[in-house]
């Protein structure tokens, strides 16, 4: 939790000594509380102070970092509960499992079927970003030549394996990459924690439950390991979601340190499609890694959008690219219409067009992603707009009539627009329920 | 005390219980009702308090054939699309639906133009096919909708459906329909909450009780939307938790019909071959769409394909044990 100004003033000196650049502590401790300016700038603070200033500016999620270079990924540091709050910020890791009890041919299979996990939907391309060996030979040889393997992929790496001796042989040949070791139990965790130490990379830790895992964080955190996942994977699916949203909520509202990190769950359902189901809530619900042993595009890309639509930050609205699209098998004498560039407003007009079944044009204009009213409110869909963009080549080239639709909302814009763009203007509905009838009478009458 | 205690949240708010589908005792003809809501904390939230209905999964049937219907949809039915009354049944005995919802998409001018007499045919037949609890769905056409709709309510008149959906602009017709016939009624509000309380509000002052409305804040498909749809269930839910007696009602949410119409459902492997197996796509996209939906707090999920059906129906049975 934030320290508010007052709080942190009464650890200050409260000289009002002004070396800070501030005129009194009280200012210093308001710039402070917004994060203007950093404690170093005041010469006098107390060694007492600055340890509990920087344990009370420390985030309740602590961010950790698995991988290393550009495709390292980043989880924790999560603000809220819910997303409507604030934003969630980090986009979970979504991975697949790699058994080395695969024999050769089915390892290298496996390998490729990962590497073709990457897709673009509306016009994002996004990719599965984590890679997990698990060491289900109970073998050092075949786990290493697996992790060698999966190390082909570029990706971030969980090294899933209860004997810390197979950890320790392939770490030394890739710890540069910061895997993220897994798992610290009761029984193994001082020897996880060595390795943890000596490779210098994040370790999971995992328990049957939160009260038997709380002590070996502790233990972990003692020991002066920083970078922490927790694995919450139970045999019962319920039980997993109870502890994600458990230690969310301890972790921000309760400030429990012990439980301040970002969480691993490892799905191994049989059925593909339960799997799916179960990855797509633990996405929803917090964790910060899925792994899943299915491989296939039609099974990662849901789980890849969950992500990805429900860690977009609801406070700048979703933009989509402002051009000419068609709706179905448009001609040039197909009708044009109108709309603004806030995903939700284009994907409803796109939808309710869609479902009119009367191929036609939407021009999309860049309106900041703002809708129809609000862009119109604030000077961000003019007439002028429109007009250059009607008579751009883009729409000359594929539009041959001269007739365009604009959202009812914006009615009283027809005049001017009939003069600077030369169009002949037609009002469209206020809602976008009101398309597929408009299309088919006014449309078709004029 | 265990940390989980600790992790406790105080609700004060329950979830209104609705219950759909009136047996013979209650005045109606069906075999088996269902009764959603009744929630004390958040879906599936054990340690805290009670979810004391699972969630529950209604198959979407049409009156009239769909024609655009993607084709793992269409292969999934076969010949049934033609008679409502046969889909019904194969919904029930086959995939062993609990609900059904009867989209009266063939009464839209545009779309068939099926006349109130027709409709209301249709209810009856498939009232008669199958003893489960019914969804009655217009066509989202606001004057054709008050034209059929209460026709179709007569003519069910006692089976205590669920009627939809009225809007702000839009309810007393229908309202006025339920009252008479003993149904309930759904409101719908563009993800909107304080639209949402409103229509709550107007409804209730008609004198149908809160234990009668089931709410719908309309769905975005996964990508596209559904973190809208994600973000107003769960806002929803919070403030009737925290007491927000008008917002405690059931949720429902169109989850096939909008999972189907997006291109990862139903784009061809040609087209796109990076997004894999064409057949099984628009499953899976139907169940990731409902199992994130189903965190923020659904109580009825209207689904179409009956392999999606099944899984979600497992995971549910599977999130209620305690």
């Amino acid at each position: 939790m934030a320290l508010k100004a007052l709080d942190i003033f009464k650890l200050l000196p409260k000289t009002n000594c002004k070396k800070c650049g501030c005129p009194t502590c009280l200012a210093f401790a308001m710039k402070l509380a917004q994060k203007q300016t950093s404690l170093d700038q005041c010469p006098d603070v107390s060694e007492v102070s600055k340890v509990e200033l920087a344990g009370a500016a420390a985030p309740p999620i602590r961010l950790v970092t698995i991988g290393a270079g550009p495709g390292k990924l980043e989880i924790g540091n999560e603000t809220v509960l819910f997303r409507h709050e604030e934003s969630f910020y980090h986009t979970p890791g979504i991975g697949v499992m790699v058994s080395d009890a695969l024999d050769g041919e089915a390892l290298k299979a496996r390998i490729e079927a990962i590497r073709k996990l990457k897709f673009v939907r509306v016009g994002l391309s996004m990719q599965v970003n984590v890679v997990a060996v698990v060491n289900a030979s109970g073998q050092a040889a075949p786990f290493a030549k697996a992790v060698q393997a999966a190390g082909t992929l570029d990706l971030p790496m969980v090294l899933m394996s209860s004997q810390a001796a197979h950890l320790n042989t392939v770490l030394a040949a890739c710890a540069d990459k910061k895997p993220l070791i897994h798992a610290a139990t009761d029984a193994t965790v001082d020897a996880f924690i060595a390795l943890a130490k000596t490779h210098n990379c994040p370790l999971a830790v995992t328990a049957p439950d939160l009260d038997k895992l709380a002590p070996l964080v502790e233990k972990a955190r003692a020991a002066g390991i920083q970078d922490i996942v927790l694995d919450v994977t139970c045999p019962r699916v319920p039980d997993t979601l109870q502890a994600l949203t458990a230690i969310r909520r301890l972790a921000l509202k309760k400030n429990m340190r012990v439980l301040g990190y970002p969480c691993l769950v490892a799905n191994s359902t049989v059925d593909p499609l339960l799997n799916v189901a179960e990855c797509g809530m633990f996405v929803a619900k917090y964790a910060g890694i899925v792994l899943t042993e299915l491989d296939q595009p039609e099974q990662l890309l849901p789980l890849l959008t969950i992500g990805q639509n429900l860690y977009t930050d609801p406070r700048k609205p979703i933009q989509v690219e402002a051009k000419l699209n068609a709706i179905g098998a448009v001609t040039p004498d197909s009708p044009l219409m109108i709309t603004t560039n806030f995903s939700l407003t284009y994907y409803t007009v796109a939808g309710e067009v869609e479902a009119s079944r009367v191929p036609a044009y939407i021009g999309v204009l860049d309106t900041e992603g703002t809708s129809v009213l609000t862009a119109f409110a604030s000077d961000k869909l003019t007439s002028e707009k429109i007009a250059a963009f009607l008579n751009s080549d883009e729409v000359k080239s594929k539009v041959s009539h001269r007739k365009v639709i604009i959202p009812g909302y914006i009615a009283v814009m027809s005049g001017s627009l009939k003069e600077d763009s030369g169009w002949t203007v037609l009002v469209g509905p206020r809602e976008a329920s009101g398309i597929s009838k408009f299309l088919k009478t006014t449309w078709t009458n004029t | 005390m265990s940390i989980l205690d600790d992790a406790k949240e105080k609700w004060t708010g329950t979830i209104n219980e609705v219950t759909i589908g009136a047996t013979k005792q209650d005045g109606g003809t069906r075999t088996s009702v269902v009764t959603v809501g009744g929630a004390g904390a958040l879906p599936f939230m054990n340690f805290e308090g009670p979810t004391p209905r699972a969630p529950v999964v209604a198959m979407e049937i049409w009156d009239r054939e769909p024609d655009d219907w993607a084709q793992p949809l269409v292969d999934a039915f076969g010949p049934v699309l033609k008679s409502p009354a046969d889909w019904a049944r194969k919904c029930v005995e086959e995939f062993g639906a609990e609900m059904l919802c009867l989209k009266l998409a063939g009464t839209h001018p545009d779309f068939g133009d099926a006349t109130p007499a027709q409709a209301a045919e249709v209810v009856k037949a498939v009232l008669k096919a199958v003893g489960v609890p019914l969804i009655v769905w217009g066509c989202d056409h606001d004057e054709k909708d008050n034209e059929v709709l209460p026709r179709c309510s007569q003519a069910a008149a006692g089976e205590r459906c669920l009627l939809g959906a009225v809007k702000e602009d839009n309810y007393k017709t229908l309202v006025a329909s339920c009252l008479a016939d003993g149904h309930t009624i759904l409101g719908l509000s563009p993800i909107d909450i304080n639209i949402a309380k409103q229509i709550n509000i107007l409804v209730s002052e008609m004198g149908l009780p809160l234990n009668r409305i089931v709410m719908y804040p309309t769905t975005g498909a996964l990508g596209y939307g559904i973190e809208y749809a994600h973000s107003i269930q769960e806002r929803g839910r919070l403030a009737a938790l925290s007491g927000d007696k008008i917002m405690s009602l059931p949720v429902l949410c169109m989850v096939g019909s909008e999972a189907w119409r997006t291109k990862e459902a139903k784009a061809s492997q040609q087209e796109n071959p990076a997004w894999g197996d064409e057949k099984t796509r628009g499953i899976y996209w139907e169940i990731g769409t409902a199992s994130t939906l189903l965190q923020a707090g659904s109580d009825i999920l209207v689904m179409r394909h009956p392999a999606a059906v099944s899984a979600i129906r497992k995971t549910i049975s599977e999130l209620m044990v305690k």
